[in-house]
């Protein structure tokens, strides 16, 4: 038999783990601490009635309304070619997999400005006497370049990157097996695909969407470069935030940071909300 | 009745070459061997969800090698029991059901039928993740036999259970093998397993299949 452990060991062992607390504390903390001083820093500098003004501006409503309408539209699409994408990357060994697989991370590790380059260089590459912005401006009616349509493409182009990621690694989570099952019990791979895999994708759908929108509003280098920043027409709140810094309008540049903050941490609680509710 | 003639299948560096057996119709067989053996790929290839190199698969002496694992009219319970965490333990035995287009009143009919061979009445209505051990197989078990498969497979169904409730599912087993007669293909190490519930014998050694009386 054990002999009984003493009360002071007790009190010693009890105290045993507090360094280990300190130290994976401490070091969490510097960032946290970091994301409030400067949260902290904007909203000091910053007055209620200069955060009120700036967004009062007709200009700065316009960016707001389009950032939030393309914000959505490109983690909506990023979630539209992400689900199968991820299916595809994560369930199947097919030939040029792994170029499909690295040609998927180019956003995430190419300069946002090359990236905005290669979309402008893109639409206006002439192939003989065809060039694509022409094609879709005068035959289609549907200008792109340095038009809201630009907007969208420049955030999706970086916001599927990331959303692709996460769908794999959400369908890579996902027992295969069960789509095998369903597949013996007459499901077709679509059947399967669509009754089994998806409805157990559906929070890192959500973390897909989230993720792609929080990007979304985010990106700034591809807009300029390939939507410009135009008031009215393609101002973005990531882009009037540098244009008004140029201009030397700090205290707006500061408010529509500011708002910037707010639009995420909104679509972060509701989102989180919402799979609350769904996982209920 | 279920016939592998001359089935080899490979699979990176693991091979199996030319198996050849037939399990009669009703017959209840138990396939053993040690572990890495191929006893899981021999199922997975009459599931239809590995491909064979070579040879021929029949199903009530129909050449079912190249045909998709959902008309191959089987009922499959893997190791792991792939239960569908999305579903509750009714919706499980309406599956295959539901696929099949069958009528609500024959959807209830079955459903009513497997619950009591299977004692998970009780049951219906709960979601799989807070079953037991017992409980989930026999989920399992009654989601593979809900559409009257011609052939029931059985990956190692009883290998995560305890004692007890191996016992007790031996019995289970047991009724359906009486409720139902379908042609059973069970896998297993377990020498007590086979010999509680086979009418049948077969152990893969080195790639080559054995009759053990």
């Amino acid at each position: 038999m054990e002999p009984p452990v003493r009360t002071t060991e007790l009190k010693q062992r009890r105290h045993a783990d507090f360094p280990f607390f300190l130290i994976m504390g401490g070091l969490s903390a510097t960032f946290v601490l970091l994301i409030v001083l400067l949260l902290t820093a904007d909203l000091l500098f910053t007055s209620v009635s200069d955060f009120k003004a700036a967004l009062l501006r007709p200009e700065i409503q316009a960016a707001f309304r389009l950032t939030l309408l393309s914000c959505t539209v490109a983690a909506l699409m990023s979630l539209w070619v992400a689900t199968p994408l991820g299916y595809l990357l994560s369930r199947y060994r097919f030939p040029g997999r792994w170029l499909v697989d690295t040609l998927v991370d180019i956003p995430i590790v190419l300069p946002p400005l090359v990236l905005g380059l290669s979309l402008l260089i893109l639409f206006h590459l002439k192939i003989g006497s065809w060039e694509l912005e022409t094609f879709l401006r005068d035959s289609l009616g549907f200008p792109v370049t340095y038009c809201w349509p630009a907007v969208v493409l420049a955030q999706f182009s970086v916001a599927c990157a990331f959303a692709v990621r996460t769908m794999r690694v959400t369908f890579d989570q996902i027992n295969p097996r069960c789509e095998d099952v369903a597949r013996t019990l007459g499901c077709s791979r679509a059947q399967a695909f669509l009754q089994i895999a998806l409805p157990q994708a559906w929070r890192g759908m959500l973390t897909a969407t989230t993720l792609a929108w929080a990007r979304s509003l985010g990106e700034f280098g591809p807009i300029m470069v390939f939507a410009g920043s135009t008031q009215m027409r393609t101002e973005v709140l990531s882009t009037s935030v540098f244009l008004e810094l140029t201009v030397g309008q700090l205290d707006s540049a500061v408010a529509v940071s500011l708002l910037m903050v707010v639009m995420a941490v909104i679509v972060l609680l509701v989102l989180r909300a919402f799979g609350a509710r769904l996982q209920a | 009745m279920i016939e592998l003639k001359q089935v080899s299948i490979r699979s990176g560096s693991f091979a199996l070459n030319n198996v050849s057996f037939r399990i009669e119709a009703g017959q209840y067989a138990v396939l053993m061997g040690k572990t890495g053996m191929g006893k899981t790929t021999i199922l997975e290839a009459i599931c239809g969800l590995r491909k064979v190199a070579s040879g021929l698969i029949c199903i009530q002496a129909t050449d079912v090698t190249r045909w998709s694992p959902r008309d191959r009219q089987i009922g499959y319970v893997p190791q792991d029991l792939a239960l569908f965490p999305t579903l509750n333990v009714r919706e499980h035995f309406e599956f295959a059901l539901r696929l099949r287009h069958a009528s609500k009143v024959e959807i209830n009919r079955r459903t009513d039928e497997l619950s009591e061979v299977l004692g998970v009445g009780h049951l219906l209505n709960r979601r799989i993740q807070g079953l037991s051990g017992g409980e989930a197989q026999r989920v399992a078990l009654g989601r593979a036999l809900a559409a009257r498969p011609t052939v029931l497979l059985l990956d190692e169904p009883l290998s995560a259970l305890d004692q007890a409730t191996r016992n007790e599912m031996h019995e289970w087993l047991l009724k359906v093998k009486q409720a139902t007669g379908v042609t059973t293909l069970h896998v297993t190490h377990n020498i007590e397993e086979a010999e509680a519930l086979a009418d049948r014998r077969l152990v893969l050694d080195g790639g080559r299949l054995l009759e053990q009386s």
